[in-house]
């Protein structure tokens, strides 16, 4: 089956068809959008973590005022509400965008540095990580966005930097505290050169030292650098000697700016790139290619990003890939054709309950298993439990449509695959005896549910 | 809007979750595995193995836990003479009188200062050996790694049962997964018309058998996940292919009002138990539980009638397959200089041991798969005795 450009370049490369989208045509229309993208501000206001902090602050001092009585209560539950409605309006910026292929690199690099939100603190401010540390740098070098995540609070919350310390630092050597090797061994197996990487333990241990004084002021506050927890004298990583004395936020960065170019990171991205945006077996020639132009742009993302659509295999069918439940979620928005304003209170206006549709489908919101962040395959996702949380999604949402609509279920499978659309899912839509079944078996389709 | 053809029951007459993703991928090989049956439970929040097998014969307890110490007939019921159960677990005294009922004392996972929920389940579930918490490099959990080392294990040998995401059995070797609150039962216009869907894709052609022969055997979707809808649904799967099992119960956190707050994970873990014994049937006697947590709770009770995250905790045991009627562990004391920072309850042995002789005894793991593999770094030490 060959398919046009244009539906490739929106399910492949997007979050699938909207109504009122007119989709990209392919290749220039993706780029267009790209540009487009990166001079729009975003359709929801997203969180800053300096506002996070300051709402702590308040309930801490409320805290110690009255202790947890009910005004302490009150905030916490607004405090909740919001986590959960910032953490929905991901979802929706994902799917109301008309430039799915920058929310999809948005979704692919948050992904790349996962974080989750696993305490009431974490779940707060996780939703600070992406629009601070991921979507400024989307369009500029690797190396950038690396240095960013590695300096964002929570990410040195989440991987335990803010507890690492120099053994023999000052305020190691005062408080009797050591390293905490997580953030560092994270850097060289997950961000950078991947876990079959030509780096060893002395490695991740001189590089945790390397990383010595990047801190967190207060809790949940701005990054710090701390010299007084920063190990002494340089340290070596992948035989290059780094920093000295006095210690430097800007040490650890020169090692972080080398990473970013290193043969092997280029290498470990453009398979990761590929693996996301075209196949769990990608095509070695692809691999290939944008590992080169990683190398020869020094990591400069929308070089890559060209390259990866230049590229034959990306044009090629099938849609091999399975929809992450985020990803079916957004696209069931745009099937749907839903605009802002039926999207109010997280989604919930709508009868789309974002943060517990999610959770059912095993994606929860800000909660990935771990900091290697959602699995890729195929396989991982169309399990028994799986296939039955999607027909059970479908089957909900499948109502919810009939009840908002008069739509014929053949008009909306046709809208919402085009010729993506398998006569074997036209068939069955035809044959459902009513219509919100038919709803239901379009979103419950192998087409819908793949890209 | 209900059809003939495709009823609301497939898509819509279940509250239908998940939250793991395992891959399953049915493996066949020539042998299939034992008759033994192992189910592992993870305790989450932090059990207080003080509150719940409390050493009464220890004259530190009445003086680190003034309200939450008790005696024999005021609160706990006598096991050995040194310890005993807390009055919320009494339904759990026949099995204890029959053997069937077991627990370890003073163990806890490597794990140790930081005292972190997370971090402590992450590391419980993976099995690895750093006190700082950090995690094997390949993430995975010590079960999978066993099931990776059990000849004939399938994808249907080990089951996650429930929509918690188990660390436990996430990792190479294929499981599966479902909780007790999925149905899919499809009548057979709807099963023409899925299948019609799914022709061509076999991806979603084997899920979709696999979740109806899935729900096949649970019958009606459980409408919440509990101790005995999770046991419920471990039986009938241990009844069937499967050989072990894992789920999670919650509730251990017990900071305020222990008394209290130990009521409803007492309960949810009673009837656990008692669920696996009885839909388990003869089964049982070829059965081995344990229950293991985070991590213990401070010794001394705090100003709210609760206990706070600390180290040294206690083990559940249960099945035939297990020798119970004892409590094993070799007992630190609770004097102020044999607590471990002057705080917790020593931990004087590995819970990952006891795991590793529970997987020697119903898998037959041998001692460097174990010691090596699964729980790299442990100390096997001699054999504990905790099987029948």
């Amino acid at each position: 089956m060959s398919l046009a450009k244009s539906t490739i370049a929106t399910i492949r490369f997007g979050y699938g068809f909207h109504g009122a989208q007119t989709p990209p045509d392919g290749r220039n229309g993706l780029l267009d959008g790209l540009d487009r993208a990166a001079r729009t501000a975003p359709i929801f206001k997203a969180p800053s973590l300096k506002d996070r902090r300051s709402r702590i602050d308040d309930m801490i001092a409320e805290r110690k005022r009255s202790g947890k009585g009910e005004k302490f209560q009150e905030m916490r539950k607004q405090m909740r509400r919001d986590a959960m409605r910032d953490a929905a309006q991901v979802v929706l910026q994902r799917a109301l965008s008309p430039h799915g292929f920058y929310e999809r690199l948005a979704g692919f690099w948050a992904d790349h540095f996962a974080i989750s939100g696993r305490n009431a603190g974490q779940f707060f401010t996780a939703t600070t990580f992406e629009p601070e540390a991921i979507r400024p740098h989307l369009m500029g070098h690797f190396a950038d966005m690396l240095v960013a995540v590695v300096r964002h609070p929570v990410m040195l919350n989440y991987l335990d930097q803010v507890s690492s310390f120099g053994p023999n630092s000052r305020a190691g050597r005062k408080r009797g505290k050591g390293l905490n090797e997580n953030l560092a061994r994270e850097v060289l197996e997950l961000h950078t050169l991947g876990v079959d990487g030509p780096y060893g333990q002395r490695d991740v241990r001189e590089l945790a030292e390397l990383l010595t004084g990047y801190g967190v002021h207060r809790g949940f506050g701005a990054f710090r650098f701390f010299p007084q927890r920063a190990e002494p004298g340089p340290e070596t990583v992948l035989g290059q000697s780094y920093g000295g004395d006095p210690a430097q936020a800007s040490h650890a960065e020169d090692f972080l700016q080398d990473i970013a170019v290193h043969e092997i990171t280029a290498r470990h991205m453009a398979s990761k790139l590929a693996i996301h945006f075209v196949s769990d077996q990608p095509d070695a020639g692809l691999v290939d290619r944008l590992s080169a132009v990683w190398v020869q742009s020094r990591g400069h993302l929308p070089t890559v990003y060209e390259a990866l659509l230049d590229h034959p295999a990306a044009w090629q069918g099938p849609f091999a890939k399975v929809r992450q439940p985020m990803d079916l979620v957004a696209a069931t928005i745009r099937a749907m054709g839903l605009q802002k304003n039926d999207l109010a209170r997280g989604g919930r206006s709508s009868g789309l309950r974002i943060v517990r549709v999610l959770r059912d489908l095993g994606q929860p919101l800000m909660r990935p298993p771990g900091p290697d962040g959602w699995p890729e395959e195929a396989e991982a996702w169309i399990t028994p439990q799986g296939l039955a949380a999607r027909l059970s999604y479908a089957g909900k949402v499948g109502q919810l449509i009939a009840k908002r609509s008069d739509a014929d279920p053949r008009k909306f499978a046709e809208a919402a695959l085009r010729d993506a659309l398998r006569p074997e899912t036209a068939f069955a839509v035809g044959g459902a005896p009513d219509r919100w079944e038919g709803f239901a078996l379009v979103l419950a389709s192998p087409e819908f549910n793949r890209r | 809007m209900t059809g003939p053809a495709f009823s609301r029951r497939a898509f819509l007459g279940t509250a239908c979750s998940l939250a793991a993703s395992p891959l399953v991928t049915p493996v066949v090989f020539a042998a299939a595995p034992g008759e033994t049956r192992l189910v592992v439970i993870i305790l989450r929040g932090g059990m207080d193995g003080l509150g719940v097998v409390q050493p009464y014969g220890d004259a530190g307890l009445s003086s680190l836990r003034p309200s939450l110490g008790r005696r024999p007939g005021n609160g706990i019921a006598d096991l050995d003479g040194f310890f005993g159960l807390a009055d919320p677990f009494a339904d759990l005294l026949p099995l204890w009188k029959a053997g069937e009922l077991g627990f370890v004392h003073a163990v806890s996972t490597p794990y140790r200062n930081k005292r972190s929920h997370f971090d402590g389940q992450d590391f419980l579930e993976n099995g690895g050996n750093n006190t700082d918490g950090q995690l094997t490099p390949a993430r995975d959990g010590w079960l999978n790694r066993a099931l990776s080392r059990i000849p004939g294990a399938r994808a249907d040998t080990a089951m996650a049962v429930g929509q918690d995401n188990l660390l436990l059995l996430n990792g190479d070797a294929p499981t599966g997964s479902w909780s007790p609150t999925n149905e899919l039962s499809l009548e057979d216009d709807e099963r023409r018309l899925l299948s019609l869907l799914y022709a061509g894709d076999p991806l979603f052609q084997k899920a979709l058998e696999g979740a109806e022969r899935l729900s096949g055997r649970t019958g009606d979707a459980a409408a919440r996940e509990t101790g005995k809808t999770l046991a419920q649904f471990t039986a009938e799967q241990l009844n069937g292919p499967s050989r072990i099992a894992a789920f999670s119960l919650g509730g251990w956190d017990t900071h305020k009002k222990q008394q209290n707050a130990l009521l409803r994970p007492a309960k949810q873990l009673s009837e656990a138990l008692l669920t696996l014994k009885s839909g388990l049937g003869r089964n049982w006697d070829r059965t081995a539980v344990i229950a293991m947590t985070e991590f213990g709770r401070t010794a001394r009770e705090n100003g709210s009638g609760g206990t706070d995250h600390g180290t040294g905790g206690a083990m559940v045991l249960a099945g035939g397959a297990l020798r119970g009627g004892k409590v094993f562990g070799n007992w630190p004391g609770l004097g102020e200089t044999a607590l471990y920072q002057s705080r917790d309850l020593m931990p004087t042995d590995d819970v990952r041991r006891y795991a590793a002789w529970a997987l020697a005894g119903t898998m037959g793991l041998d001692r460097s798969s174990l010691a090596e593999f699964v729980f790299p770094g442990v100390d096997l030490g001699s054999d504990p005795g905790i099987m029948a």
